[in-house]
C-alpha cells in the first residue's frame, strides 16, 4: 500500500506494509532519527511526534491510519542557532541529561502548551505523564516548561 | 515488536464497515483508534488476517443532547469527553473518568467505543457507563438495537457486540447537577487503575461501577441495594465487592482489591453526600 503523509512540511510518500507502524515510516522510510523508540509497548513516550498538532505515541499507530494527515517530529522545530522557544527553554533550564527522552518530551510539550497555555506545575507534571526520563531529570525539564509557557510561540509549531 | 502481517481496508460509512465484516468474517478486526487492538497485535496476542479501520466513518464522532440523554457517537476520543461543555455540563462523572484515561498521548487517540468493546475489566468509561445506567446502541447490517448496560458486558474481553456488528452510540442521562466521584487507585501516573469506583446519586439512591473487579466491568448490585434502603455509606461500601472474583496478579491480590474496592466506595459514597 502507499501512504502520503506531510512530515515537518514536506510531502513524503512511501509504498509499505500496511503492518508499517509510523515511528518507522518516520525513521526507515523518511530517514528523521530524531524519534526515538524507547519501550515499544505505549508507555514510555519517546516515539511521541505531534499528528495535526496533537502529541501522541507514533509507536502504536499505523501508518496507514494517518495517511494524508500531517506529522512534527524533532526535525521540525528549531535549529541550534535559531531554536524553538520550547528547545531554548529546555537548553536554558538543564532540561535534560542523556537526551533520550527529550525528543518526545519536548513534543509533548508543545502540545501541552497548545492545550493549556497558561499551566501550573501541577498541570505539568500531570500533563507531561506520558513521558518517563530514565535519567529522572524531570524537576529541570518542569522548570523549562513553565519559563517556555512565558515565550510566544511556545505551544505552536513553526510555520 | 511488528504485527503479524494483515491487509488494511479503511472504511468511509458505517454500512461501507458492516459490509467488509460481512465479507471478511471472523478473520476481520475493526480498528478506531487502536490504543487496546495494535499493543496486543504488536505483542502477536491477536492476529487478524483483516483490519478494518473506521475511525474515518463521517458522523460518528459528536456529543449531542437527546431529550434527557447525551448521546456520543462511538468515535469520540477521550480527550473529546474531557474537555466538552455538553459532557462538563450533563456527564461531569464521564469527564473526569475520560481525563484519568492512560496519558494525553493515549487520550488523543482512544475511543469510547473502543474502550467499551474491547471489554476490559479496567476500562475507566466502563463502570462509568454502569454507574450512569447507560444504553449502547448497536448496529448490524439488518437491524438496530439499544442495550442497556448490564446487558452489554458477557465475558473477560466479550461484550453483546457481535463480529458482524458495529457500536454506534454510547447513551448516557443527563444527570448534570447530581453528586458524583470517581476514584481511580494506582501506584504511577498515566497506569490502569488497580482498583477503581464510579459512583453517581440517582434517583434517592446511588449507581455504582466497579473497575478491575472481575472479568468484566461490574456493577456493585449489593452495595447499591444497601443504599437505596437506607445504609450510610460505611455499611454499603462494606458490600462492594460482595459477588465480584477480582485477580490476583503483580498489582495486587485479589484480597488487597476486595479492600480496596470497600475503601474507594466508602469514599465515593461519601463524595456523592451519603453520612
Ligand atoms: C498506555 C495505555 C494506557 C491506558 N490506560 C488506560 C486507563 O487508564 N484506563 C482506561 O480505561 N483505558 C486505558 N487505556 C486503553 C484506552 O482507553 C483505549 O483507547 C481503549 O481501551 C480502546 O479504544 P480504541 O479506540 O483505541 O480501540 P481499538 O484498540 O481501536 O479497538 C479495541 C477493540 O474494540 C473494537 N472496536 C473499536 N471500536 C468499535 C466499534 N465502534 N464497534 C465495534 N467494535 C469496535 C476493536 O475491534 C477492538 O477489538 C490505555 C491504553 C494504553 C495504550
Ligand atoms: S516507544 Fe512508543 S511509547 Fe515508548
Ligand atoms: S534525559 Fe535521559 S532519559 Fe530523559
Amino acid at each position: 500500500m502507499r501512504t502520503r503523509l506531510e512530515v515537518n512540511g514536506e510531502v513524503h510518500e512511501h509504498e509499505h506494509e500496511p503492518r508499517l507502524l509510523l515511528v518507522h515510516f518516520i525513521r526507515d522510510l523518511c530517514g528523521l532519527s530524531g524519534t526515538n523508540i524507547g519501550c515499544d509497548t505505549t508507555s514510555c513516550g519517546a516515539c511521541t511526534v505531534l499528528l495535526d498538532g496533537e502529541s501522541v505515541k507514533s509507536c502504536t499507530i499505523l501508518a496507514a491510519q494517518v495517511d494524508g494527515q500531517s506529522v512534527t517530529t524533532i526535525e521540525g522545530l528549531g535549529t541550534v542557532d535559531d531554536m524553538h522557544p520550547m528547545q531554548q527553554a529546555f537548553h536554558e533550564h538543564h532540561g535534560l541529561q542523556c537526551g533520550y527522552c527529550t525528543p518526545g518530551v519536548v513534543l509533548a510539550s508543545i502540545s501541552l502548551l497548545a492545550e493549556n497555555p497558561d499551566p501550573t506545575e501541577r498541570e505539568i507534571r500531570e500533563g507531561l505523564e506520558g513521558n518517563l526520563c530514565r535519567c529522572t531529570g524531570y524537576h529541570n525539564i518542569v522548570k523549562a516548561v513553565l519559563a517556555a509557557a512565558s515565550v510566544p510561540g511556545a505551544g505552536e509549531i513553526p510555520a | 515488536m511488528i504485527p503479524v502481517g494483515f491487509e488494511y481496508e479503511r472504511a468511509e460509512t458505517a454500512e461501507h464497515a458492516l459490509e467488509l465484516l460481512a465479507e471478511h468474517g471472523d478473520d476481520a478486526k475493526l480498528l478506531a483508534g487502536g490504543h487496546s487492538l495494535l499493543p496486543l497485535m504488536k505483542l502477536r496476542l491477536a492476529a487478524p488476517a483483516v483490519v478494518i479501520d473506521i475511525a474515518r466513518i463521517e458522523g460518528l464522532s459528536y456529543i449531542r443532547v437527546d431529550g434527557a440523554w447525551l448521546a456520543i457517537g462511538a468515535l469520540t476520543r477521550h480527550r473529546d469527553l474531557e474537555i466538552s461543555p455538553l459532557v462538563l455540563e450533563h456527564a461531569p462523572l464521564l469527564a473526569r473518568a475520560a481525563s484519568q484515561v492512560g496519558d494525553p498521548q493515549v487520550r488523543h487517540r482512544g475511543t469510547i467505543g473502543g474502550s467499551l468493546v474491547h471489554g476490559d475489566p479496567a476500562s475507566d468509561l466502563a463502570a462509568v457507563v454502569i454507574a450512569l445506567g447507560g444504553e449502547l446502541v448497536i448496529r448490524g447490517r439488518r437491524e438496530q438495537r439499544t442495550l442497556g448496560v448490564d446487558e452489554f458486558f458477557t465475558g473477560f474481553l466479550e461484550t453483546a457486540v457481535g463480529a458482524d456488528e458495529l457500536l454506534t452510540e454510547i447513551r448516557v442521562p443527563c444527570v448534570g447537577g447530581t453528586a458524583w466521584s470517581f476514584q481511580k487507585f494506582n501506584r504511577r501516573a498515566q497506569d490502569w487503575a488497580i482498583v477503581g469506583v464510579a459512583a453517581v446519586a440517582l434517583n434517592g439512591g446511588a449507581g455504582i461501577g466497579l473497575v478491575n473487579m472481575g472479568a468484566t466491568p461490574l456493577r456493585a448490585t449489593a452495595s447499591e441495594r444497601a443504599v437505596a434502603s437506607g445504609a450510610g455509606a460505611v455499611e454499603a461500601a462494606s458490600l462492594a465487592a460482595d459477588g465480584a472474583a477480582p485477580p490476583s496478579d503483580v498489582q495486587a491480590s485479589e484480597e488487597f482489591r476486595r479492600h480496596l474496592a470497600g475503601v474507594l466506595t466508602r469514599r465515593a459514597l461519601q463524595e456523592c453526600g451519603l453520612e
